[in-house]
């Protein structure tokens, strides 16, 4: 599949156009370009380099919606072993937008849970573009609650959108079956770590994320609401999403700098899409270390530093 | 105006407005327009008596005429609220802040105290929708944990009275992990077996239903109120379809068993005291 190039890196697909032709020109003639092509490479990585070194909130935003950009699929294969995928919630419907099952991440047996886009047109309307019903959230508590019966830790994935807003799930509560998650993965007795590796798309994205580490890949997002939603409130207008992007903090880098993710995770020049398997590779590598670290926690002191943990949310004055 | 004012000299519509009833003292209801005796309303906890319409009604009004007379006392009145993003849009947050406090007369959108209900230990909160849409941002979060804090301390129950439009944008995702900050709190007071009474009212919407306003040992609405997790705007934008009748009104949400019950506000008290006291194991009220 060749690559999709966002609006802010047209300077570096016309250098990667310009590559491709000295290439297809190369296989039909003698002509040696390998010389040229390898400086027009050095370039458009250099280049990508200085147009990456200074992303705006919204060009990070627009990365972390690439639709190339690696999904929770794309990562089990290269970052868990012996996946073995669980459905439903046992009550009402197998919602695809979250994918969950038992899986081992260096030998170690977990519960994975992860939200799921969808690659091509079918897939997106399978997978409801990655906006969960109350049945995906309930699906994962489902899981949550067979992994503490079983002592495994929980790594969950996040990329959606948000809670899908529909008719159904409403009748069905997502309120609750929201509300219900925040409750019980508060006092789950098992550790649990969250990585954003897309969007964060509010309470849906926190639904299955309320953890004991809290990790974002460089180029993903994590909002209170989407900046279009804001900038329709707050803007009256939807197209002032590159401010609303700006003034509410969403990038990994911002969010660290306000003590609220435990580590960013570099992502290959160009995006997680560009190298997918350097990605997984340190998506692999980074939650076996936070999982380690709190495997090696008695129960009292793990419960009790979450605890503190969502205690200490919020920065307010007065005493 | 009407055409007949319209043919009114100037002067005479000025003194006929120099004449008219004294400021406030009459109004109209919102729902069925008719017009009602101010002191009134407010004997009647701001339900109209022709039509029964629950106004919309302020935290402090709210918690006043829930708690025992002379038995309140106000906790985390002092957590203020501050700027960690330096949020701007068209205004300042802080501006938008100080604007909303000085028309409300609150620091932020919610207020909670100590008191008594027909003589119960109780904790009661409540939610200021008329400051900035009862945005839940840290403040909010932070002073609702200290009440299930006090709560606990004391062993006592929780009553909250929700009135909220959701997560406060202008804090961004701090104003979000206040939804798992009370959960986390309430999680904590189920634990230690203690009673949680949500009560949401007209309208409780986005991360505050989402949150603790569902997890309500007793989940209460008041009548014809809004209540649900996405606006109707934003899912009438999304599905494309007309929306059914009554849609996220508490009696929707009866009727798909995501409340217990729909109370009329001027039996509150008494039903929430005796849901409390059976829930306590504690002896029925005398008389």
């Amino acid at each position: 599949m060749s690559l999709q190039f966002l609006d802010f890196e047209q300077p570096i697909a016309e250098l990667e156009a310009k590559i491709q032709e000295l290439r297809f020109l190369a296989e039909d003639s003698e002509l040696n370009t390998g010389e040229e092509i390898e400086k027009l490479r050095s370039k458009s990585r250099m280049l990508t380099g200085s147009i990456f070194a200074s992303l705006t909130p919204w060009q990070i935003t627009q990365l972390a919606r690439h639709p190339q950009r690696p999904y929770t699929l794309d990562y089990i294969p290269l970052v868990f072993t012996e996946f073995q995928e669980l459905h439903g919630d046992r009550m009402y419907a197998d919602d695809q937008s979250i994918v969950g099952g038992v899986a081992r991440l260096d030998g170690r047996p977990i519960m994975l849970i992860g939200q799921q886009k969808g690659r091509d047109t079918k897939e997106r309307v399978r997978r409801n573009y990655g906006m969960p019903k109350p049945e995906g959230y309930r699906k994962a508590r489902r899981l949550m609650l067979t992994a503490e019966r079983f002592r495994l830790p929980v790594v969950t994935l996040i990329d959606t959108p948000g809670a899908y807003p529909g008719v159904g799930s409403e009748e069905r509560n997502q309120s609750e079956a929201i509300a219900r998650n925040l409750f019980d993965m508060a006092q789950l007795k098992v550790p649990v770590v969250s990585c954003v590796i897309g969007e964060g798309g509010s309470g849906g994205a926190l639904a299955i994320g309320v953890c004991d580490r809290l990790l974002m890949l460089q180029y993903s997002v994590y909002s209170v609401i989407s900046p279009e939603g804001c900038a329709s409130i707050l803007w009256k207008s939807a197209d002032r999403r590159e401010l609303a992007a700006d003034a509410m903090g969403i990038t990994a880098e911002r969010l660290s700098r306000l003590d609220l993710v435990d580590q960013v995770i570099e992502e290959p020049l160009g995006g997680a899409h560009r190298e997918p398997s350097l990605t997984a590779e340190r998506l692999r590598e980074t939650l076996a270390r936070h999982l380690s670290d709190l495997t090696a926690l008695p129960l009292d002191a793990l419960l009790a530093e979450r605890r503190k943990r969502l205690r200490g949310f919020g920065v307010y004055g007065g005493n | 105006m009407t055409w007949f004012e319209k043919i009114i000299p100037s002067r005479i519509k000025t003194e006929r407005r120099m004449r008219s009833v004294p400021e406030g003292l009459w109004m109209k209801c919102p729902a069925c327009d008719s017009v009602l005796y101010r002191p009134e309303v407010e004997r009647n906890l701001q339900v109209c008596s022709k039509c029964a319409h629950h106004m919309r009604i302020g935290a402090r009004d709210r918690l006043m005429q829930f708690l025992d007379p002379e038995s309140a006392t106000e906790i985390g009145a002092d957590v203020a609220p501050e700027d960690p993003l330096r949020f701007r849009d068209s205004k300042r947050y802080r501006d938008r802040l100080a604007a909303a406090q000085k028309a409300v007369g609150e620091r932020d959108a919610f207020v909670v105290m100590a008191g008594t209900l027909e003589g119960l230990d109780i904790v009661a909160g409540a939610f200021e929708f008329s400051f900035m849409g009862g945005s839940m941002g840290s403040v909010v979060g932070e002073r609702f944990v200290r009440g299930v804090e006090h709560a606990i301390a004391q062993r006592t129950p929780l009553v909250c009275f929700s009135a909220s439009g959701g997560a406060r944008m202008q804090e961004g995702l701090l104003s979000l992990l206040q939804m798992a900050k009370t959960s986390a709190a309430l999680a904590a007071l189920a634990a230690e077996g203690l009673p949680f009474i949500s009560v949401q009212t007209d309208p409780t919407t986005g991360g505050v239903s989402a949150s603790l306003a569902m997890l309500g040992d007793v989940n209460i609405a008041e009548p014809k109120a809004l209540i649900g997790f996405a606006g109707p705007r934003v899912i009438q934008q999304t599905v494309r379809e007309t929306l059914p009748e009554g849609f996220q009104r508490s009696e929707f949400l009866l009727d798909h068993g995501a409340i217990d019950m729909i109370l009329d506000r001027r039996e509150l008290r008494e039903r929430i005291a005796s849901l409390l006291r059976i829930l306590l194991g504690r002896p029925a009220a005398s008389g």
